[in-house]
């Protein structure tokens, strides 16, 4: 009795803001289930809006980029959240290694090397091998460095990672300053993330990769929740700290590479999604918050996509406005203090 | 019975521990005392497999640590730091039901919930049970934690500076509830400890370390001295007896 009374006045500021926040009670369960159906019906709205063209070609066209942002959804949401819950830190995502840099490095390098003709005759599938083992043998060689070998600090992992990226960058910006204009603008397009190049047999192969991951994440999702109380606690409780590691950042990487492979460089969205799902699911556990990250990706994907469509008629990019609201709502949780 | 055989620890040309063979005992209450930058918390990091040594073993009943499956392991030893850090927002209940995750591996089940129940209980939490662990004081969370590793009902539990953040009730509390668990669950508790009296008060034995070394591993009496004490901490110390029992005073 005592220690309640205690325990209520020892902390007069979480009392004062648990009465001003809404009182939504829904278990995290309904609050999955809510948050299935808005993604369903944003994916139907998505399909059946302000259909002019007939149904057959406007489903065919509309459904394969619908896959690709349901791929890029799943992958980037899930990778950003193992990553978070890796590192114990809600505020880094993958793509803070240069990441991004890295790929436009790649893509500069190869049309430099090639030419502009020579590039866009090149095959799909060897420009996709090439691309995404490149990007996993750079991010294996950084990450393994740097969690599993040595327990170096996540500072010294950011700072690292910023100064790969500057130095890509660099490299990227010395090889476009020394190619002429026309492939500098072929360049460019590969340069923002794009939902609508995608290849169809590119879709299909990163079809069954995430099909796999996704099996491995159901088997272990009970040890990620363990994962993410910490280093100590987990190998105390019994988790084989240092194998689920190694296979978790294989499949970061894997999903990062194919997502960045499909699309091109998407940097704010995943922070964003992951965390609006820790705050919509009420739950620690990934069963809960990987299927909600997931939701929330699709939802602002899509959505925002049915909204350029239809009433801005594509007079900016999807992935600027994703930065821009991304980088808003990142700002927004720091000032608010509400991650750590 | 855990057992170190020569066990060193060294980050770059520092040594932390030299040589170390210790044996624990099954039951019973331990306390590891000496002071500050002795090497007492990488010898438990080192013991309870959350570091690897840089050469000699540890083996829980004459089997080698790293043979033992990791999540056998945390059925029969469990380890709270000093530190706990959770970026995750738990509830007291959520993080005890975690202490049962060796045996549940995600799904409790009745007894399980019944043993988690039961610590929430022993440490005095039912009021705090909903409670978020971010947002509850040093001492409620320190007993929150105490209480996942006693769910974790295990043969060996080491606690580092259990006392960290309590007030007197509470510490008096744990000690004794520790104790009580030692005595009639025949467990083995091993405790790193920074008030000495609290140490000869309930513990049935100490181990004293110096400079990454064992330099005494006695019953209560015999290092509640203070030519002992004082060889332990290098500064003058006064034991006295105070209704039959050692107490030093090192106020000043």
């Amino acid at each position: 009795m005592h220690i309640n009374n205690i325990a209520d006045l020892e902390l007069p500021d979480t009392v004062k803001k648990s009465h001003l926040r809404l009182k939504i009670n829904l278990t995290a369960n309904q609050r999955l289930c809510i948050a299935t159906l808005l993604a369903l019906c944003t994916c139907l709205l998505y399909l059946s809006y302000n259909v002019t063209a007939s149904w057959e070609f406007t489903l065919q066209f509309r459904g394969k980029k619908l896959l690709t942002f349901l791929l890029v959804a799943i992958a980037i949401s899930t990778a950003t959240l193992l990553f978070q819950t890796l590192s114990n830190n809600r505020i880094i995502t993958p793509a803070i290694i240069g990441f991004d840099s890295l790929y436009i490095l790649i893509q500069t390098a190869l049309l430099f090397l090639l030419g502009a003709m020579q590039y866009t005759l090149l095959n799909v599938y060897l420009k996709w091998a090439l691309e995404i083992s490149l990007l996993v043998l750079a991010a294996s060689c950084l990450f393994q460095w740097l969690f599993v070998k040595k327990r170096h600090s996540l500072y010294l992992l950011i700072l690292i990672g910023v100064v790969f990226g500057v130095l890509f960058h660099s490299l990227a910006s010395l090889l476009m300053r020394m190619m002429n204009p026309a492939e500098f603008t072929l360049l460019e397009d590969s340069m923002f993330a794009s939902f609508n190049a995608a290849d169809p047999h590119l879709l299909l192969i990163s079809t069954m990769l995430i099909g796999c991951i996704g099996v491995f994440v159901c088997k272990y999702h009970h040890q990620y929740d363990v994962l993410a109380l910490g280093e100590a606690i987990a190998i105390n409780l019994g988790i084989n700290h240092r194998r689920l590691s190694r296979l978790t950042l294989i499949i970061i990487i894997s999903l990062i590479g194919l997502s960045t492979s499909l699309v091109g460089p998407v940097t704010f969205f995943g922070l964003l999604v992951v965390n609006l799902a820790y705050i919509v699911s009420a739950s620690h556990l990934h069963r809960h918050l990987i299927p909600m990250a997931i939701c929330c990706a699709i939802i602002t994907l899509v959505g925002s996509d049915v909204l350029l469509q239809h009433f801005l008629h594509y007079s900016v990019k999807l992935s600027i406005i994703i930065e821009f609201v991304g980088g808003i709502f990142f700002l927004v949780l720091i000032l608010r203090n509400k991650i750590r | 019975m855990i057992q170190t055989q020569q066990l060193c620890l060294s980050y770059g040309s520092t040594e932390v521990l030299k040589n170390i063979n210790l044996t624990f005992k099954p039951a019973g209450v331990t306390s590891i005392i000496g002071p500050n930058g002795a090497g007492k918390s990488s010898l438990l990091s080192l013991v309870c497999r959350l570091q690897q040594p840089t050469s000699g073993s540890v083996t829980l009943n004459r089997e080698l640590l790293g043979q033992i499956k990791s999540s056998d392991l945390a059925r029969k030893l469990a380890v709270l730091r000093q530190e706990n850090h959770i970026v995750a927002r738990l509830t007291v209940e959520d993080l005890v039901c975690f202490g049962r995750f060796p045996y549940h591996q995600g799904r409790p089940s009745v007894t399980d919930k019944a043993k988690i129940d039961s610590a929430i209980d022993f440490l005095d939490l039912q009021p705090l049970r909903l409670r978020y662990i971010n947002e509850l004081s040093g001492g409620q969370r320190q007993r929150a934690f105490i209480a996942m590793v006693l769910a974790q009902d295990t043969q060996y539990l080491f606690l580092d500076e259990p006392l960290n953040n309590l007030d007197m009730k509470h510490s008096v509390n744990i000690m004794q509830r520790l104790q009580q668990a030692a005595q009639v669950m025949h467990k083995s508790i091993i405790m790193v400890m920074h008030d000495i009296n609290f140490a000869a008060c309930y513990s049935d034995e100490i181990i004293a370390m110096k400079q990454g070394q064992i330099i005494y591993q006695d019953c209560p009496q015999m290092i509640m001295q203070s030519q002992v004490l004082e060889k332990i901490y290098d500064m003058p110390l006064k034991v006295v007896e105070i209704e039959g029992r050692p107490l030093c005073l090192y106020y000043r």
